[in-house]
């Protein structure tokens, strides 16, 4: 194995998945010759031709029409929104047409091939339009499975089973882990399973439940809180859509007490649907009400980024809430 | 042809040059005059009698389709019908100028393509009765057709989806090596949406080999075309992308037929998009929810009936002596019967069981869908009188 950042994991992923297979095509703004503004897609134009690796237009409704229509066709396309805040033009093609393809064509037609690639999220002081979370969004579209890595190793592991998978994936990039996560990745090809959340560490007294960026937050708060006696068990999530209902039921009926830890703000946030389900669940196990550390319901800010975020001391703060109760 | 797409490229004008959207003025191809008599000096497209009358019975037989499902929708039969009265030739014309490995991506008034094709009136009227026999399991409106045996992608009813999809197809056609175009059928309605020109755009860009081929009906349910758009009407458009782009009289099959002919011949040869904008209108309603009577007037109408693109056909079918009119005859009276008979058959057909409400979502129905599938049936079990379509069908797993 090599180190690798999230970044070069997600290049070997494309590089793997376009070797493996020829019907794969990788497309985009930027994507082509110059490797895309993060340089995910680098040497690949390079390596597979621009037939095969390409740029776009600037038009994010029409590079998922167009990918719609080549996974309908049979081929396999992965396709980069260059940032998740820009997905909103393309909703319709993929709330209406990437999702309910098979759906309305009884099966005989599908965009299943389809992967699109986003970074998202917030901490790189992109303010605005360079920091959205826009997951809970697609979490509500029957048809559409979506992905968040945490680290370089998953990205890779995900991502290939993303391209190959029979549905189609929304694959979201933490893009402030992109170059400051790194770790080691097998040069070979391996997937990781989708819809199965990861029990990071095992604990007793609460389960403090994240994804992509916001795992190694919860990580933080839990060592904090370890130190005053509180047991945290960890949970990524891994996927939204499906997600991993019992896993995170299990651990919660285990530790009785539950945190939800997310970027985008709350109100409708993909925690709310978490909470609702585990309480169907775990009802009688509960200690204290499940928790949602969340981003504020603003638009996300520049220059007061840190205090928006749900950071490691909220969290830290509102675990002792819950143990406490 | 010299492109003009950035500053070293563009010639200097040192006065004032405004351009006018007068200053492009396309002609439509027209081969049939509206009595159906050819123009002495048009090409004539090389065609066998046996294609001329497969386009002219399709033409006839959709016309027959249309008048017994308006009628069903009116007896409540079916809760929805579009007709494409008027606008037979276009879309009769251009599947006739394909090869069945074209795919068809079309809007919703295509039934003359896909009937070209081969549908058969029974599978017409499974999917309009969405019955279990109904390819999309019922779960679409009526005529929202598709057929994957014969290259007819599934209707979806968002407006102009199909348009930036029909040129990823279409690359997708040519990365595959396959000997085979896209075409892409629309009103100029949906020539306003964003898929339009993000699709066109594309499609140029990326050299598809697609045919976007636009029904110029005048209409968008009631809002006509001059309130629609500015410009030499949707071709201009073709021709800002960098299209390949040809204009034909709507009304006219022989000249639908010859310039899609042309225009796949160009777009598999030189994997590039063509704009065909065929001019027609759209002598029936927009829908059977619509009444037309409160936005147009019956003279513009009876004034575009005598330019009916089906009496147009036959007049020149019968200058050729290709019309055997007892044999014609016959076969009226045979369609009709057969759309009353394979309706009252389709009409008996169970809907489709209970579990195909969660299949196809996903490759396999993940474990949310089986719960809640599992819950409904329980739920149905307990209250079976209130549905009655699937109570007595229900298995428990």
């Amino acid at each position: 194995m090599i180190k690798m950042n999230m970044l070069q994991a997600i290049n070997s992923a494309l590089i793997t998945a376009m070797d493996d297979d020829e019907k794969v095509m990788v497309f985009g703004e930027d994507v082509g010759h110059f490797g895309g503004v993060f340089r995910a897609t680098s040497n690949l134009q390079q390596k597979f031709g621009k037939a095969r690796c390409f740029n776009t237009p600037l038009t994010e409704q029409g590079i998922i029409g167009f990918a719609n229509g080549l996974a309908s066709q049979g081929s396999v396309p992965v396709a980069e929104i260059q940032f998740g805040d820009y997905i909103f033009p393309a909703f319709d093609q993929i709330i209406n047409e990437t999702a309910k393809f098979r759906y309305r064509s009884g099966g005989q037609f599908t965009c299943g091939t389809l992967t699109i690639r986003t970074p998202y999220g917030g901490g790189i002081a992109g303010g605005l339009y360079h920091s959205q979370s826009p997951e809970a969004f697609f979490a509500h579209i029957p048809g559409m499975k979506v992905v968040i890595p945490r680290n370089p190793y998953q990205a890779k592991g995900l991502l290939l089973a993303s391209i190959r998978d029979d549905n189609p994936v929304l694959f979201m990039e933490p893009k402030r882990l992109y170059r400051a996560s790194v770790g080691e990745v097998p040069e070979e090809d391996y997937e990781l399973p989708l819809g199965k959340a990861d029990v990071v560490k095992e604990g007793e007294h609460i389960t403090l439940l994240a994804w992509g960026a916001q795992v190694e937050v919860i990580e933080k708060a839990a060592e904090m809180a370890e130190k005053d006696g509180i047991s945290c068990e960890i949970i990524d999530l891994r996927s939204i859509l499906p997600w991993d209902a019992q896993t995170v039921s299990e651990s919660v009926k285990k530790t009785g007490r539950l945190l939800i830890n997310h970027e985008a703000p709350q109100t409708g946030g993909f925690a709310s649907e978490i909470s609702a389900t585990v309480q169907e669940r775990c009802f009688l196990y509960l200690e204290s009400p499940i928790t949602r550390v969340c981003g504020l319901d603003t638009p996300y800010p520049l220059a007061h980024e840190k205090e928006y975020m749900p950071d490691h001391l909220k969290t830290y703060e509102a675990i002792k809430r819950c143990v406490n109760f | 042809m010299k492109d003009r797409n950035h500053l070293f490229d563009v010639g200097i004008s040192h006065t004032v040059n405004i351009i006018d959207k007068g200053t492009v003025d396309i002609p439509m191809l027209q081969i049939l005059q509206p009595d159906g008599s050819a123009h002495s000096d048009a090409d004539m497209p090389d065609i066998s009698q046996d294609t001329a009358h497969k386009i002219f019975q399709t033409m006839h037989y959709i016309r027959v389709l249309d008048e017994r499902m308006v009628g069903a929708q009116r007896q409540g039969r079916i809760s929805f019908y579009l007709a494409c009265s008027g606008e037979e030739a276009s879309t009769v014309g251009s599947a006739a100028a394909l090869s069945d490995n074209d795919m068809i991506m079309s809007q919703y008034r295509e039934q003359g393509a896909l009937a070209y094709r081969g549908y058969r009136t029974e599978q017409f009227m499974n999917q309009m009765f969405s019955n279990k026999l109904d390819p999309n399991k019922g779960r679409q409106m009526p005529i929202h057709y598709g057929d994957k045996a014969l290259n007819f992608m599934t209707i979806s009813s968002p407006l102009a989806t199909q348009i930036p999809q029909a040129a990823g197809y279409a690359y997708g056609q040519k990365m595959a090596g396959n000997q085979a175009i896209t075409i892409c059928y629309f009103g100029e309605g949906a020539a306003s949406e964003g898929d339009f020109h993000a699709g066109l755009n594309m499609a140029a860009v990326l050299s598809c080999p697609v045919i976007f081929f636009c029904r110029n009906n005048g209409y968008a349910i009631s809002t006509p075309s001059s309130e629609q758009f500015c410009g030499d009407g949707i071709a201009s458009r073709g021709l800002g992308y960098g299209i390949k782009t040809i204009r034909v009289d709507g009304n006219d099959v022989l000249a639908v037929y010859l310039a899609t002919k042309k225009a796949r011949e160009i777009a598999l040869a030189e994997n590039c998009p063509v704009l065909i904008e065929a001019m027609t209108y759209r002598l029936a309603a927009h829908s059977t929810s619509d009444d037309p009577s409160g936005y147009r007037s019956k003279e513009e109408e009876q004034k575009w009936r005598e330019k009916d693109p089906v009496q147009r056909f036959e007049n020149w079918m019968k200058s050729k002596g290709w019309i055997n009119e007892e044999q014609h005859k016959q076969f009226i009276e045979q369609t009709r019967q057969e759309v009353l008979a394979q309706m009252k058959k389709a009409e008996q057909v169970d809907i489709c069981a209970i579990d195909d409400l969660v299949n196809d979502v996903y490759d396999t129905p993940p474990w949310h869908l089986q719960e809640q599938l599992s819950q409904l049936k329980k739920h149905i079990s307990l209250y079976p009188e209130a549905y009655p379509k699937t109570a007595g069908r229900i298995r428990h797993d």
